[in-house]
């Protein structure tokens, strides 16, 4: 299986390519965002409905990591 | 009959900054307003507290009311974020224009500096390249509009200031008649903006539709309110539609987006091209705002009077029936010098700045 990297948080990572972002966070044991009250959040619908997942892809804020696949060199931010 | 000094007739931000003027300077006032407290035009307003340069009636109760806003930037509620304006000059010709502006503003004593190309991206990286300069005005603030409008009713309702939740049917020799047929004695001052020619069809209204966008939050993309320096062309033109660029820091993060004004349209319906139109602008300027995510589109109506000016005074041919209306789409900034403004002529007073551009004559008479 073809592998990528990607960087979270600071963190190289090697996940398996055409995978979400939500996915390799989730493998990454990182957190994803907090809410504007400061409760941690994660996916919920993994389909781009809830918008619990939102992280910074490449500098863009808000983006919802589950609409998202992985390519290398992919650099994501959490709130964690 | 109750009887009472002052009928408000209209709860958006003039009616209630009347309110909150008449009760402090001891009239007993009753608000009537059948819907949201500052749920119509002020509901929809983006709440820039901005001084425009261009008419000197209108700059002149522009920035009397801004001295008045500086009570109000403690007020939790109100969200007064002095973030400051920066109008942005696409090209030298606007650029060379610039210090007229700020020849003019200072004469008021509105302090504005002129930026060249270099402060500018200082100020604002993500700014698209290229554009020439433009004018910082540090004093200015964006606030939450129906905030203050909930604000001023409190404090006027503190008061004694007594709210009626009905409908004003018709102005009656003695006051109002109200929808549940109950009767309110006592002056009239109708303040409802673009719903003026119901019960004042002898003064001139139309409604400007604009739209608006917010995004999701992306707190530091900008800092200040930012406006094309060819605004005014949009907001004092008489074109059918038009479109420019005026973008505003929540203090969300969230960024919101404007600006369209268009005559003729009666819905509220959100018209996809005029958003597209819109947002095609902002990008011009700020393209990194292309990437990101939009949470909602409102519309909202301007009322604009005759001439442009609001309407600040008795109306004609009757004793006993003022009007404060008609403020397009400024009415924000001007609600608290408006308010004086009326008020104080009802208490027999002289006004703060000359009233007389302002008075409902003009309109009537030219009718």
């Amino acid at each position: 299986m073809t592998q990528v990297r990607i960087n979270i948080d600071g963190h190289a990572l090697d996940v398996p390519a055409g995978i979400s972002v939500a996915a390799a966070i989730a493998q990454s044991q990182r957190p994803f965002r907090r809410s504007v009250s400061g409760h941690m959040r994660a996916p919920f619908c993994g389909m781009g409905i809830c918008f619990e997942c939102r992280v910074q892809i490449d500098g863009i804020a808000q983006q919802r990591s589950c609409m998202v696949s992985v390519r290398d060199g992919m650099q994501v931010v959490t709130d964690g | 009959m109750k009887s009472y000094d002052l009928i408000i007739v209209g709860a958006g931000i003039i009616g209630t900054a009347c309110a909150d003027y008449a009760s402090q300077q001891g009239l007993r006032v009753a608000i009537v307003e059948p819907g949201p407290i500052g749920g119509g035009a002020t509901a929809a307003a983006m709440g820039h507290l901005v001084a425009m340069d261009d008419d000197p009636a209108e700059l002149a109760l522009a920035n009397y009311s801004l001295g008045l806003w500086e009570d109000f930037t403690q007020v939790a509620q109100i969200e007064y974020n002095r973030c400051g304006t920066l109008w942005v000059a696409s090209s030298d010709a606007e650029y060379a224009h610039i210090p007229e502006k700020i020849a003019r503003l200072a004469a008021v004593g509105v302090q504005a500096e002129l930026i060249d190309g270099e402060q500018l991206y200082r100020l604002e990286p993500a700014l698209q390249r290229g554009l020439a300069g433009g004018m910082h005005v540090a004093r200015e603030a964006v606030v939450y509009p129906p905030g203050m409008a909930r604000h001023l009713l409190d404090r006027a309702r503190a008061r004694g200031a007594l709210l009626y939740s009905q409908r004003v049917t018709a102005i009656t020799q003695q006051g109002v008649q109200l929808d549940d047929q109950t009767s309110l004695a006592g002056s009239v001052l109708v303040a409802t903006g673009c719903a003026l020619p119901e019960l004042l069809p002898q003064l001139p209204m139309r409604a400007r539709k604009g739209h608006l966008v917010i995004t999701d939050r992306y707190p530091g993309l900008i800092h200040h309110q930012l406006l094309e320096l060819g605004y005014a062309d949009s907001a004092h033109g008489d074109a059918d539609s038009s479109v420019a660029f005026n973008v505003q820091p929540r203090p969300t993060g969230q960024i919101l987006i404007g600006s369209s004004r268009e005559y003729g349209s009666e819905t509220s319906q959100v018209s996809m091209p005029m958003i597209q139109r819109m947002l095609e602008r902002t990008f011009r300027y700020l393209p990194a705002l292309r990437q990101l995510d939009a949470l909602r589109i409102w519309t909202g109506f301007r009322p604009v009077s005759a001439d442009g000016l609001p309407y600040l005074g008795r109306v004609p041919e009757h004793t006993n029936v003022w009007v404060a209306a008609g403020h397009e789409g400024l009415g924000i900034t001007t609600s608290l010098g408006s308010a004086r403004l009326v008020i104080d002529q009802w208490l027999g007073r002289a006004a703060a700045i000359d009233a007389r551009p302002y008075d409902p004559a003009r309109a009537v008479a030219c009718v």
